[in-house]
């Protein structure tokens, strides 16, 4: 059964210094309440590990948490660049940030690999392309039945993942829907595992037997955080703000904006949360 | 009537998509010009977001690659290890269709960095789903503004493989997938030649010169002896692409450019 805790408390105990952390939610349920707390608790020289780093990671990397950021995708979906991921990688501010560049289907390949306990992970991928010669944790294997060379990376096995989902039960059991990306692989293949939740609720009001549950003792601790996914967004809950997307590209281009947005929104809010703003409500 | 030179390009990739396919689709231009089709001439072609929406019939174009509007008006929606192991790597897709921030001679693709890995000029998103979009889906279409910028002779990066240096190079590497088969920009289309693999221009646009096109190419670029002229968008075809491009802009979602 996992601990139900205060926000401050689940990050200020699940997650170190120097940690591999993946905070993951395909541009659905990205776990910004969670980040921010990171931020706010002053962590360093994390390994961040992400699919698509979105603006969650842009605030981390710029705020200073990262040392290294192990992604597959890392911009602004639909808007451009991620200036503050841009700025560490080109330029070194506030510190430099090591990658390692996977595509998509290596990533996803990895934490079903951490998930399954494997050492490795195994794909068609890569092929021609020049990630091979710049990221050393992406080789190629023969299989020994038929001799096809195929691609092998490590399997991700993060130190703590973070997620977001719609609710969790008060026997600690939660329920996600919608686009539900990588984050079952995630949590089942890190050491440790603190879900933020819409809701706490008697009933999980499971749709389908079919449906995305992580049983209870799968799960650390479960912070229950309204609202916790924003901007991106919730299913069932509220909708992805598309304009704050947007805005952000102006905001994070220069320091002196980024830092006035981060101290006026993150760094002097508390970690209590903020009462939830209900969108259009389905099932 | 008039149209613009964008309207053109998404009106042509539109046209080559087929009522059968199944489309794994890229954000921004890709996105408009799979869902034109669905809307005019494709309504039963299957369009795949790699957030893991099968079948998604949006209404208004997604800003991003897992808008709610992909989940809610899709058959199905799927993990995204389920989508790239069974529906990707399994060889379930016929078109892939990407854009591109620089594409070489011989259809490789950059979305990785301008200048050096270690040193970029230019640190570009990376790759997401399309090194394995490139080499797993049947065939790959690429929708791209032509400018020097983007038509280099070589890329700085290959992030997603399309014919090497050309020749066999895809067999030789094992692929068995036929790699980039159409370039839609919006002065021209362009084809791999059949052996070189080089991309020749192979219909050009209402009112485009050949003088254009190799202006705005990075190489000496190669016209095809049976040189077609792309037909001008439709009253129809423009109607249903301004109305799908304005109502995805007040929703919030991509709009006109």
């Amino acid at each position: 059964m996992p601990r139900f805790l205060a926000l401050t408390d689940a990050i200020a105990e699940y997650v170190h210094n120097g940690d591999t952390v993946a905070m993951e939610g395909f541009t659905h349920l990205i776990p910004f309440t969670a980040g921010h707390e990171v931020i706010r608790q002053g962590r360093r020289n994390l390994t961040l590990v992400r699919m698509t780093p979105d603006l969650i990671y842009d605030q981390l990397i710029g705020m200073g948490c990262a040392r290294k950021l192990i992604f597959s995708w890392g911009g602004n979906p639909g808007v451009g660049s991620l200036h503050r991921l841009r700025d560490a990688v080109e330029n070194g501010w506030p510190q430099p940030l090591e990658l390692e560049e996977h595509s998509h289907a290596g990533i996803a390949t990895a934490y079903a690999a951490g998930a399954a306990g494997l050492p490795l992970a195994i794909l068609r991928g890569y092929v021609g392309t020049d990630l091979p010669g710049v990221n050393p944790n992406i080789r190629f294997i023969e299989d020994p039945f038929t001799g096809v060379r195929l691609a092998a990376i490590p399997s991700l096995r993060p130190d703590v993942s973070i997620v977001h989902a719609q609710r969790a039960d008060r026997a600690g059991n939660v329920l996600l829907e919608g686009i539900v990306g990588v984050q079952k692989e995630a949590v089942l293949a890190a050491t440790r595992a603190v879900v933020t939740v819409e809701e706490v609720v008697d009933d999980l009001r499971v749709a389908s037997s079919n449906s995305v549950v992580l049983p209870s003792w799968t799960i650390d601790a479960i912070v229950e955080a309204p609202g916790g996914a924003r901007p991106s967004y919730a299913h069932g809950y509220y909708r992805r703000d598309n304009a704050f997307y947007t805005q952000w590209d102006a905001i994070s281009r220069e320091h002196e904006t980024f830092l006035a947005w981060m101290n006026e929104n993150v760094l002097r809010k508390s970690s209590s949360p903020s009462p939830p703003i209900r969108g259009r409500r389905k099932g | 009537m008039d149209y613009t030179a964008s309207e053109m390009m998404m009106v042509a990739a539109a046209r080559a998509l087929k009522n059968d396919d199944v489309c794994l689709v890229g954000i921004g231009m890709p996105s408009a010009a799979c869902n034109l089709a669905r809307l005019t001439h494709a309504p039963n072609i299957t369009l795949i977001y790699e957030s893991g929406t099968i079948g998604a019939k949006p209404y208004v174009l997604p800003l991003s690659i897992g808008d709610p509007e992909l989940c809610e008006t899709a058959l199905t929606t799927v993990s995204v290890p389920e989508m790239f192991a069974y529906w990707l790597q399994g060889g379930r897709i016929t078109v892939g269709f990407l854009a591109a921030a620089q594409i070489d001679r011989f259809g490789n693709i950059n979305t990785t960095v301008i200048g050096e890995y270690s040193k970029p000029k230019v640190r570009l998103p990376g790759g997401g789903g399309a090194p394995e979009i490139a080499s797993s889906c049947d065939q790959v279409f690429v929708i791209v503004s032509h400018s020097p910028r983007a038509f280099v002779p070589k890329v700085d990066f290959v992030t997603s493989f399309g014919f090497g240096t050309g020749g066999n190079h895809r067999q030789r590497l094992g692929l068995t997938t036929m790699g980039p088969s159409l370039i839609v920009t919006d002065l021209c289309l362009m084809r791999p030649h059949p052996q070189t693999k080089e991309l020749l221009v192979t219909s050009v646009h209402p009112s485009v010169t050949r003088e254009e096109i190799a202006i705005r190419t990075g190489w000496p670029v190669q016209f095809a002896g049976d040189l077609a002229h792309t037909d001008p968008p439709t009253a129809g075809e423009l109607a249903v692409l301004r109305d799908l491009l304005n109502r995805s802009g007040q929703a919030g979602g991509m709009g006109p450019s």
